[in-house]
């Protein structure tokens, strides 16, 4: 075996609440391309912090060349050879292809002088070597999402990266698209590079990778070569007990329909999504991130604008102009981006809890307090909601708790249809099962609940049917009593069926 | 291996964060409350003639024109705004005042257009921001030059010096005379009718912003003005709502500013847009949102304004004056920080 | 050259350039080189002062107290040479960049050491500098008679035809463009301004660039100041109350985006030509120099829909067909 370029061993990374990674080890070999696979909050983006010196170690240590070295900012990590191709691009828009390949060492002339000739030519050197015939003094806000990519691959080369790091370059992609960049993977690969790999898409990971990494709850619970494993090996691996025993799934009698949308459509973001949804039904909506699931539900949710399509609330049609009209109506959406969209952290949990109604606490003119006071406490003890007192500000809390507010806030609106965004995104594992067990519990008091959610285990655990979305559209709908996981992931990604 | 799930328990969860003297003492409005008292205090020791009833009656008339429209200046700033084209209205609608008094309206339809002028003015403010979503600083910087700019080509050089003496009175006379009780300390002292104005707004804006659902609703957008909108707030709505206020209140200053001085030109109240601003900031606005309260800039105005009034009793010219507020904003604002530096770094 | 063509600098100057040809028509006599030498050598201090004020806008920040330390500067140059005529021109000169440097370097470390907005800082310091003039003053002013001679005549001299303070802006115009196009540290603008977060993982000190915009921008206003002096002839607290907001209208107009990260050495330029042009042009057209400030600001409002519609970010892309569509217009 030979050395590798770059180990980790025994790597752990807490954050308060949460211990992100425990006791990491892995070893990156010259020309091959390790996937590390995983749930959403498994550890995935925190391996990619911590090896692009973003976060540091709590623990363990990282070698480069059999050299042990400490990475104390994103620059240290680039000089010793590690790129990383981020999911949302970290570049300049507003600056050309050459410059955001040369940022931070521009070449330079006689007098200190950047070098455009040189920087241009080399960008076009760079970019040809990867056969992107993208211009390099174009400003990079005119391109595509996958031409950013390369633009990224090609800053990388730039640097003479060693260990290059793909955290989902896919995600965005058309298959034309993945095609060209995985004939770049396969090209730094034979010039001897360690590439890091990381997709939710099975199909991708099976054709490009070598090697798999399997993450649960930050440990390491298996690897080897990709092809020692079949893809339902890999996704228990990843989920890592049968689905139905970490979710009891509860017994509720589902009523009458609450929810009718029929073709609700927008330019460009989604088109014909129809479905029904009844009281004390969960309906899970499955598919990959930026599938179009959240944008559906915002233009439901009066957020941004829908072109077609008719809602329906108790059989009676409404018109959602905005968020406040979709609340009087009933409906309630829980989003998906806490920080910048669900909580507001510098208020207080009572001021959060109250936000969304509150008209309702409102005697003769003036806010009360006391009314306030009661509904916070009524629902930060329903949901268990941890904290030193009522007035505490969000920011203070840890992310299992500000989730549990703005669930709350959502509550307080006594809405007859909840929409659950990604509820469990990056909270901690006790607070998740907390969720869990309080999603149940909202579909056994008669709520119709609209769960989105790209874990699957989470979908399959908690819904009693699931719609797949992809591109913008719904692809199909399974049913509690006959489905499966590969199936629903094959209908995610597009993948063969036979493959599972 | 999976983690055990925590037990269940209840957490006793407080009402409310435990009091500490500390905490109290460095709250902004004490902060303010403790230099107001220094400023009189000084004041009162350095010039028999400032804690005179009438000279510190004429001194709140120099202040509250653009008290009046700090008020609003604080709403604005609290969600993310600013109005820099304040100064230019109060010139507008003075300067429209000025025509329609020749064209012999009386004192109540002035202070009406006035305010309607400053109406419009906010409307094609708040317009520009909320609809065509343009950030409000350049848009109030291009405002600020169109709306003076038109009061210079409609009047030139010229300045207006018709207003009719009901209006003058309403600017220049105490709208609560000094009513002596025969008691030595009870009285109740000369108000002027831009000071009562203020004092009423003041009251009427603290009540709004910290006792209301719709007070509440525009913390939650100085805060986080996405997750407000997810909640439901109408975030466009309020904010265009706050520059219509912005306008009729500046409106409102330019009647009483014409009133006071019984005459206007186009480079009337030059300026006052920045000291305008300081009030606000020195009040303890956060310019980032979300963070603010009336009491602080109620407090802020008295300590600029008394600052101002006791410096020109010791004949200090106002620009001096500009030295101590200027230094006094950037003050107030770097030492918590460098405190709070020297606390984490030691 | 298409992007060329289409540039918002290359539409602006097709604008202006109609625009004198169209004055010109009309009045032959405002395109003579004389009246357009006039109008560049009262534009001269408005061009670095927009360019200056362009580098602190890159960073996310705004410099109100520009003005203020113009004021400052200029006074303090105008005192070096009322009390040591003997002292060398330069010097003279100097001591006003100097002043303004030191000013501007105390904003920048407000701003970048303690993390106050830019607003808030350059608003007190705004305030102080202006009240500093009366406190060394006095409330006296320096008039042309007590200033020396060599420290008025400079800026009226000519040179190959052209006055001084023309020759000033062109080196200084021709030195920020150098600075910001050809070194990484003016490059460094753009990027902290882009993406701060991205110019992090580039390895870029937002804290070091921020300061050094404010210094720039402290030491081009000290320049400015004795420009304004000397050519003026009298130094006192009032001089150019209020031009910071004619700078930044500059800046503005030349598609500097008030969000940072966007803006360029002709654009500026080209900012502040309008705002000359439009002042000079007025008298030569009959025209109440009054109209100059509602069409500065009708100008202004203009140029921010325009860039605004322009930076528009599109819709997030999911459908299939509208990906294609996308792409096939980018």
């Amino acid at each position: 075996m030979p050395d590798p370029i770059l180990t980790l061993s025994g790597v752990s990374k807490s954050f308060p609440g949460v211990r992100a990674l425990r006791g990491i080890t892995l070893a990156l070999e010259a020309g091959r391309v390790t996937a590390i696979v995983g749930e959403n909050g498994a550890g995935k983006s925190t391996i990619v912090k911590v090896l692009t010196g973003i976060y540091r170690p709590d623990e363990g240590e990282v070698t480069v060349r059999g050299e042990r070295r400490e990475f104390f900012s994103p620059r240290d990590a680039w000089a010793a050879g590690i790129a990383a191709i981020h999911q949302e691009t970290v570049m300049f828009d507003e600056l050309s292809v050459a410059e955001n390949i040369f940022m931070g060492h521009m070449p330079t002339a006689s007098g200190n002088l950047v070098n455009w000739h040189e920087m241009r030519e080399r960008a076009a050197e760079l970019l040809k070597r990867i056969d992107a015939p993208i211009p390099s003094g174009l400003p990079l806000k005119r391109l595509s999402v996958a031409q950013k990519h390369l633009v990224e691959i090609a800053r990388a080369l730039s640097h003479e990266a060693q260990v290059v790091i793909m955290d989902e370059p896919t995600a965005a992609l058309s298959a034309n698209e993945i095609d060209d960049l995985f004939r770049i993977v396969a090209q730094l690969k034979a010039e001897g590079r360690a590439i890091v790999f990381i997709s939710h898409k099975f199909d991708e990971i099976f054709r490009i990778a070598d090697d798999f990494v399997c993450l649960r709850d930050g440990e390491k619970v298996g690897e080897g070569p990709i092809a020692s494993v079949t893809e339902a090996e890999l996704v228990r691996m990843m989920v890592g007990r049968p689905v139905d025993q970490v979710f009891p799934k509860r017994d509720v009698p589902i009523g009458e329909v609450v929810l009718s949308v029929d073709g609700l459509s927008n330019a460009t973001e989604y088109a014909d999504i129809s479905f029904d949804l009844r009281k004390g039904e969960i309906l899970g909506f499955y598919g990959l991130v930026g599938a179009g699931r959240t944008e559906a539900m915002q233009g439901l949710f009066g957020i941004t604008p829908t072109t077609r399509g008719r809602v329906l609330l108790d059989g009676k049609p409404l018109s959602i102009r905005s968020p406040s009209d979709a609340i009087r109506a009933g409906i309630a959406y829980v989003p998906e981006d806490r920080q910048d969209q669900g909580a507001v952290l510098p208020l207080g949990i009572r001021e959060n809890v109250t936000l969304a109604n509150l008209h309702k606490y409102v005697r003769g003119l003036f806010l009360s307090r006391a009314a306030e006071k009661e509904e916070t406490r009524r629902f930060g003890r329903r949901l268990a909601i941890k904290a030193a007192n009522w007035e505490q500000r969000l920011a203070e809390l840890s992310g299992g708790n500000q989730q549990k507010v703005v669930i709350a806030k959502w509550l307080a609106t006594r809405p007859k249809v909840i929409i659950l965004d990604e509820p469990t995104k990056g909270i901690d594992i006790g607070s998740k099962a907390a969720v869990h067990d309080f999603i149940g519990e909202l579909a056994e008091d008669g709520l119709a609940v609209v769960l989105i959610s790209s874990e699957l285990p989470e979908v399959m655990g908690l819904a009693d049917r699931v719609i797949v979305m992809k591109e913008g559209r719904m692809v199909e709908e399974f049913r509690r009593s006959r489905w499966s996981a590969e199936e629903i992931v094959g209908a995610a990604t597009g993948a063969r069926k036979e493959a599972a | 291996m999976s983690t055990p799930l925590p037990t269940e328990e209840r957490y006793a969860v407080l009402d409310r964060a435990p009091r500490r003297l500390g905490a109290t003492l460095l709250r902004w409005d004490v902060i303010l409350l403790i230099l107001l008292v220094l400023t009189v205090a000084v004041n009162a020791i350095v010039s028999p003639y400032f804690l005179d009833v009438y000279n510190l009656a004429d001194a709140t008339s120099n202040f509250s024109e653009k008290a009046i429209i700090a008020l609003a200046m604080a709403l604005l700033i609290l969600v993310r705004d600013i109005d820099l084209s304040v100064a230019a209205i109060i010139a507008l609608a003075a300067m429209v005042i000025g025509y329609a008094a020749e064209a012999g309206f009386g004192a109540p339809v002035l202070f009406a257009v006035g305010i309607g002028v400053g109406i419009l003015c906010g409307v094609f403010n708040g317009f520009l921001v909320t609809c065509v979503r343009l950030p409000s600083i350049v848009v109030t910087i291009g405002t600020m030059s169109l709306f003076r700019g038109l009061t210079q080509v409609i009047l030139g050089d010229q300045a207006l010096t018709h207003y009719p003496q009901g209006f003058l009175n309403l600017g220049q006379n105490y709208f609560i005379p000094f009513v002596k009780t025969g008691i030595r300390w009870l009285f109740i002292p000369p108000v002027p009718l831009s000071f009562l104005i203020f004092l009423v707004l003041a009251a009427i804006f603290g009540i709004v912003l910290h006792k209301t659902a719709v007070g509440r609703q525009l913390f939650a957008i100085g805060s986080n003005p996405v997750a407000a909108r997810f909640s439901g707030i109408p975030v466009d709505r309020l904010r265009f709502i706050l520059f219509v206020l912005s306008g009729a209140l500046s409106g409102l200053g330019g009647a009483l500013l014409a009133a006071r001085l019984g005459s206007m030109r186009s480079n009337m109240a030059f300026g006052w847009e920045l000291d305008i601003v300081t009030m606000v900031i020195l009040g303890g606005v956060s310019i980032a949102g979300g963070v603010g309260s009336i009491l602080g800039v109620f407090l802020a105005v008295l300590v600029l304004g008394l600052v101002t009034f006791g410096m020109s009793l010791n004949n200090i010219p106002g620009q001096v004056v500009s030295v101590y507020t200027g230094a006094l904003l950037i003050a107030v604002i770097a030492i918590p920080r460098i405190f709070e530096r020297l606390r984490r770094g030691g | 050259m298409s992007a060329l063509l289409k540039s918002r600098e290359f539409i602006l100057a097709v604008v202006l350039a109609a625009g004198i040809a169209l004055i010109g028509i009309y009045q032959p006599v405002f395109v003579e080189w004389d009246n357009l030498s006039d109008m560049l050598t009262e534009t001269s201090v408005l061009f670095m002062m927009a360019l200056a004020q362009m580098v602190v806008i890159l960073t996310r920040g705004i410099d109100l107290s520009v003005a203020a330390n113009l004021a400052l500067s200029g006074f303090l140059a105008a005192l070096v040479s009322q009390y040591y005529p003997g002292v060398p021109l330069v010097l003279m000169i100097l001591a006003g960049v100097l002043s303004g440097l030191v000013l501007g370097m105390v904003n920048g470390a407000l701003v970048a050491v303690l993390g106050i907005p830019s607003i808030v800082v350059t608003l007190g310091t705004l305030a102080v500098y202006r009240g500093m003039i009366i406190i060394i003053a006095g409330g006296d002013q320096v008039n042309a008679s007590e200033m020396g001679v060599s420290f008025q005549a400079f800026p009226k001299d000519v040179f190959l035809g052209v006055t001084t303070p023309i020759w000033i802006a062109i080196v200084v115009s021709i030195l920020f463009w150098v600075f910001l196009s050809l070194t990484r540290t003016g490059r460094g603008f753009y990027a902290v301004g882009g993406n701060p977060i991205a110019a992090r993982y580039c390895g870029i000190d937002q804290g070091w660039q921020e300061f050094l915009a404010y210094s720039i921008s402290g030491a081009v206003s000290g320049l400015c100041g004795y420009l304004w002096v000397a050519r003026y002839g009298v130094a006192y607290s009032e001089i150019a109350n209020g031009y910071e907001l004619t700078v930044i209208a500059a800046c503005v107009i030349g598609g500097v985006s008030i969000g940072g990260g966007v803006g360029t050495v002709p654009g500026a330029l080209l900012g502040a030509l309008f705002l000359g042009i439009v002042n000079t042009a007025l008298p030569v057209l009959q025209i109440t120099p009054f109209w100059q400030m509602a069409i500065s600001g009708a100008v202004i409002l203009a140029a921010v829909v325009i860039n605004a519609r322009a930076e528009r970010r599109p819709d997030k892309l999911i459908l299939p067909e509208a990906r294609r569509l996308g792409r096939a217009r980018p």
